[in-house]
């Protein structure tokens, strides 16, 4: 092969004839026009500002508890404020931020896109679904503010169902939320069964398509069995419903099952559209084929499956018998196994490509070291004589937020400076996007791996006040904190900036194959001028675009 | 190595049976961990700077687009991780059970747990709170259960910790190996005093622990911290019979009012004693009340009916819980304290106020 058919430096865009119209921001003007708009690309940008809303606002929650912590007695907060604190930083992060974050904004936009398609199959859904995500929030906020709720984002009983604050409120936005979500991945299921362009076999998708499938799949069965706990927890609350309260015979232990039934799949809910991310990325900048697509692919399905037989590795002091304890255990092997297959086809895929070092790079390099260690510490927390040690300690705290936190954050940092130009036609300042990138980094660390010690050391989880002996640690996490908080600022800031004075971007900056590039930056109101067909795969940096062009007209 | 190794990680003394072995698969585990995600991170990083596209533009042979890739490589690492993973299991797993099963002749000793304290009830008659005596070098089962919502009772010196549920009962072994003062943690969110919810297991030898049953020796000869907490005011059941007043303190003390209110005027979570019987009081809803017989029962058994303005609403209801003589005798208690004038900012609202008692650690 020569070296001419693989040059990332041609940027194809035979397709790309945006010129003549306008692109979908300047398509139509007035606020009318954005808040009642059909278009998947507009609603990724509102979803857009949400998530980011509450990331800032899970953040201050967040900065506050870790301030609070500074000392072992009370620093500036009382006991009260510091528990709903911790429930309002979970609560927004976990169904505002993190589950939304990747699908609403990038899965909105570029999804359909990919798919060579001009809409998702449902746009009135969709855009309904992003007005039932804010409602979820106003209901939430509204809760917040009504008494607020210090259960925790677990809500386990029988403390919620006799806790006298705003329990029932919650339940019900986050059974709103449920429903958000779960409109927005049937539009995603319909639309990447139904609107493929022509010759877009399934194998020919983009990973990412594959990722947010496999989330979707997970949504629509697991969100349902959260929503009804939720409603039967509110009516415990509200109502006295007792079916889980042991003073009348309830079973405290169900309402667990029933949660970690949903949450657990969840916690991949919120990290498997970060594997599309990820494989995105890996591919574009080292413009090389993934070392092997199906592994990325089919491994996502894999995670959506077993993710739903681990659910007990979170109860194994509860209650559980050994026997039951044992199966999770093991069970919960396969789900890292699955997640390592996925990390060596990345790590794979950079050998023998040619890779351009931008920030969604470096994101990237992040991503592996959080992640890894997060998994890798899930295994050791499945482990379970150890698990019994850590268990409720700030260990499963660092490792939920390495893995999570890490993992969803530099992911969906990642995200958004990929795909930056495609949705705003510019670029932004590589070295500012590094150098925050490395803040964030060290920033994280920092916050993250003193807690892993402090579980160590026996602190356990949900603590206002603590023993002195585990000062110097929380020190450490605090200021961790503050730099991560500033680096996400900086970060922000970059971007901001670079809307209005970056550098215009071409259609295909990156040099990438996949489809969402062969279509203008920022793209038309329609997306493609043309419906496209397709004849290679979303990876193949070795076939021209003009000969694979030729060969779809002559089939 | 293991004291090395567990000072670096941070780990506390290893004062049971178990806690050396479940240590040494801890560090087993937690460096492979390590080692994996930096190994995995190097590699890549080393990809990034040797794939840059400008070392590659010089050496075009490094560029291997569509080849295939070792796919068997990919398989062996796989399986030796999985294999790797399945060996943690059976270890953690057979530890799990040794953990879980106790012994034919352990000692038994009932522990409930409540908002936000520990109870422990020892067959032989005596009780005690937020202490927990046991005798060294013989195992102690202990069996558990909670008055109201989900605790979890820990001991990471033990590395032992299990879910306390309410309306079942579940149970926790261990052996300490000698003489010594460890740490009580609740581990599941129980409400606004969690963190406080603290005791400590007290390891006494053999002969000390029989004479502390039988009340001989109230104050154990163990080195460590001194625990001043309220709620140890009364250790175990006063042989001979005391006054209504010293009654309602005992009981106040054991019911976990203490752990809200105090009796000499400081300022804490729930309204000071001191002075407080047969003042008014302003109410939450407006309007006032006297504080009396009937407020104070009420106050108990329904607390928020009417709360005292200011006071967040976090007091549980004893209802069934505490017996009618109790009941009397707090009362009496509150009588008795009539005169105590109230510290300054002792009637202040909750937020003002410093949620007190961290022991020292770190022995
Ligand atoms: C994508 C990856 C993962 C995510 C997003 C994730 C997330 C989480 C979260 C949110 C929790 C804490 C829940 C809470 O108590 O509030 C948790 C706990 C746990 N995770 Fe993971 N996890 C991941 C991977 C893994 C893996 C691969 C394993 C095991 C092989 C694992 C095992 C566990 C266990 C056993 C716990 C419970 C620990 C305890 O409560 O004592 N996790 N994880
Ligand atoms: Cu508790």
């Amino acid at each position: 092969m020569s070296q001419a058919t693989i040059d990332a430096d041609s940027r194809p865009n035979p397709l790309g004839v945006g010129a003549d119209h306008p692109d979908y921001l300047r398509a139509d003007s007035g606020l009318r026009s954005w808040l009642l708009t059909k278009d998947h690309k507009r609603i990724a940008l509102m979803f857009y500002v949400g998530v980011i809303l509450f990331l800032g606002l899970g953040g201050v929650f967040a900065l506050v508890l870790r301030t609070e912590l500074l000392t072992p007695e009370q620093t500036f907060i009382d006991a009260n404020t510091y528990n709903q604190m911790f429930t309002l930083h979970g609560i927004t992060m976990v169904w505002l931020f993190m589950i939304p974050a990747v699908p609403t904004v990038f899965g909105n936009f570029v999804l359909p896109i990919m798919l060579g398609a001009k809409d998702l199959a449902f746009p009135r859904i969709n855009l309904a679904s992003f007005y039932i995500y804010v409602l979820s929030a106003i209901i939430l906020l509204g809760a917040m503010l009504a008494g607020g709720a210090d259960t925790g984002w677990t809500f386990y009983v029988p403390y919620s169902t006799t806790s006298p604050t705003a329990v029932t409120w919650m339940g019900i936005g986050i059974f709103v939320n449920g429903i958000s979500s779960i409109m927005t991945s049937v539009n995603f299921i319909v639309t990447t069964h139904t609107m493929r362009a022509k010759g877009l076999s399934w194998h020919r998708m983009p990973l990412f398509v594959w990722a947010t499938y496999a989330t979707s799949i997970i949504i629509l069965f697991a969100t349902p069995v959260l929503g009804m706990s939720l409603v039967l927890l509110a009516l415990d609350h509200a109502f006295g419903l007792s079916l889980f309260n042991p003073r009348y015979g309830g079973d405290p232990v169900l309402f667990q099952h029933l949660f970690w039934f949903y949450s657990h799949p969840a916690v991949y809910i919120m990290i498997l559209p970060s594997f599309g991310v990820i494989s995105e990325v890996v591919c574009s900048f080292s413009h090389n084929q993934p070392a092997s697509y199906r592994a990325i692919a089919y491994s996502s399905l894999g995670i959506a499956f077993i993710g739903f037989f681990t659910w007990g590795h979170h109860m194994f002091v509860a209650g559980l018998s050994e026997f039951d304890a044992g199966v999770f255990g093991a069970l919960s092997m396969f789900v890292a196994i699955f997640s390592a297959i996925k990390v060596f086809t990345w790590v794979a895929t950079l050998r023998g490509g040619s890779i351009s070092f931008a920030t969604p790079m470096l994101y990237f390099l992040w991503f592996l070291f959080l992640f890894v260690f997060g998994g890798m510490t899930g295994v050791a927390v499945a482990t379970q004589s150890l698990d019994v040690h850590w268990h409720d300690t700030y260990f499963v705290v660092a490792h939920f937020h390495f893995i999570m936190v890490g993992g969803t954050l530099t992911s969906f940092l990642a995200a958004a400076h990929y795909w930056f130009p495609k949705m705003f036609g510019r670029l932004y300042d590589e070295r500012v996007g590094l150098l925050t990138s490395v803040a964030v980094f060290i920033g994280f660390v920092f916050t993250f791996l003193p807690q892993f010690l402090l579980g160590n050391g026996g602190m356990p989880r949900r603590y206002f006040t603590y023993p002195e002996r585990y000062q110097w640690l929380n020190v450490l996490s605090t200021g961790g904190a503050w730099l991560l908080g500033a680096g996400l600022l900086l970060a922000l800031g970059n971007l901001l900036l670079a809307l209005k004075w970056g550098k215009r971007a071409g259609p295909n900056p990156w040099g990438s194959r996949s489809f969402e590039w062969i279509t203008a930056s920022p793209p038309s109101k329609h997306n493609f001028e043309e419906t496209p067909d397709i004849e290679r795969s979303a990876y193949d940096y070795t076939l021209s675009e003009e000969v694979a062009r030729e060969r779809a007209k002559a089939r | 190595m293991n004291e090395l190794l567990r000072t670096l990680l941070f780990l506390p003394r290893q004062a049971s049976t178990i806690a050396e072995e479940i240590d040494t698969l801890h560090y087993f585990v937690i460096i492979m961990t390590m080692g994996g995600a930096l190994l995995v991170t190097l590699v890549g990083g080393y990809f990034l700077f040797r794939y840059r596209r400008t070392a590659v533009q010089k050496h075009p042979e490094r560029r291997m687009t569509g080849t295939t890739p070792a796919i068997w490589l990919e398989a062996v690492v796989v399986v030796g991780l999985f294999g790797m993973f399945i060996v943690w299991w059976v270890i953690g797993f057979w530890q799990f059970m040794a953990i879980r099963i106790p012994p034919e002749n352990a000692l038994e000793i009932y522990v409930t747990g409540k908002q936000w304290m520990w109870k422990f009830a020892y067959p032989q008659g005596a009780n005690s709170i937020s202490t927990l005596y046991v005798p060294a070098g013989r195992p102690v089962k202990l069996v558990l259960t909670s008055r109201d919502v989900i605790h979890s009772f820990f001991v990471p010196d033990f590395r032992l910790k299990q879910d306390v549920l309410p309306g079942r009962l579940t149970t926790l072994w261990f052996e300490a190996k000698e003489p010594g003062r460890h740490d009580i943690f609740c581990t599941e969110y129980c409400g606004v005093s969690h963190s406080t919810m603290r005791g400590e297991v007290i390891a006494l030898s053999p002969e000390e622990y029989e004479r502390w049953l039988q009340g001989k020796s109230p104050q154990p000869a163990v080195a460590g911290p001194v625990d001043m907490r309220p709620s140890s005011v009364t250790d175990y059941a006063p042989p001979e019979p005391v006054s209504m007043v010293r009654q309602g303190e005992r009981a106040a003390a054991e019911h976990g009012c203490l752990r809200c209110h105090t009796l000499d005027g400081t300022p804490h979570l729930g309204p000071t004693f001191a002075g407080l019987y047969g003042t008014m009081v302003p109410l939450e809803a407006g309007g006032s009340v006297k504080v009396d017989e009937a407020y104070i029962t009420e106050s108990m058994m329904d607390p928020l009916a009417r709360i005292h303005a200011g006071y967040q609403r976090i007091m549980p209801s004893y209802l069934g819980q505490i017996r009618p003589a109790e009941t009397g005798a707090i009362i009496e208690l509150m009588k008795s304290l009539r005169d105590v004038r109230p510290k300054p900012g002792a009637s202040e609202p909750w937020g003002t106020v410093t949620v007190p008692e961290t022991r020292e650690g770190g022995q």
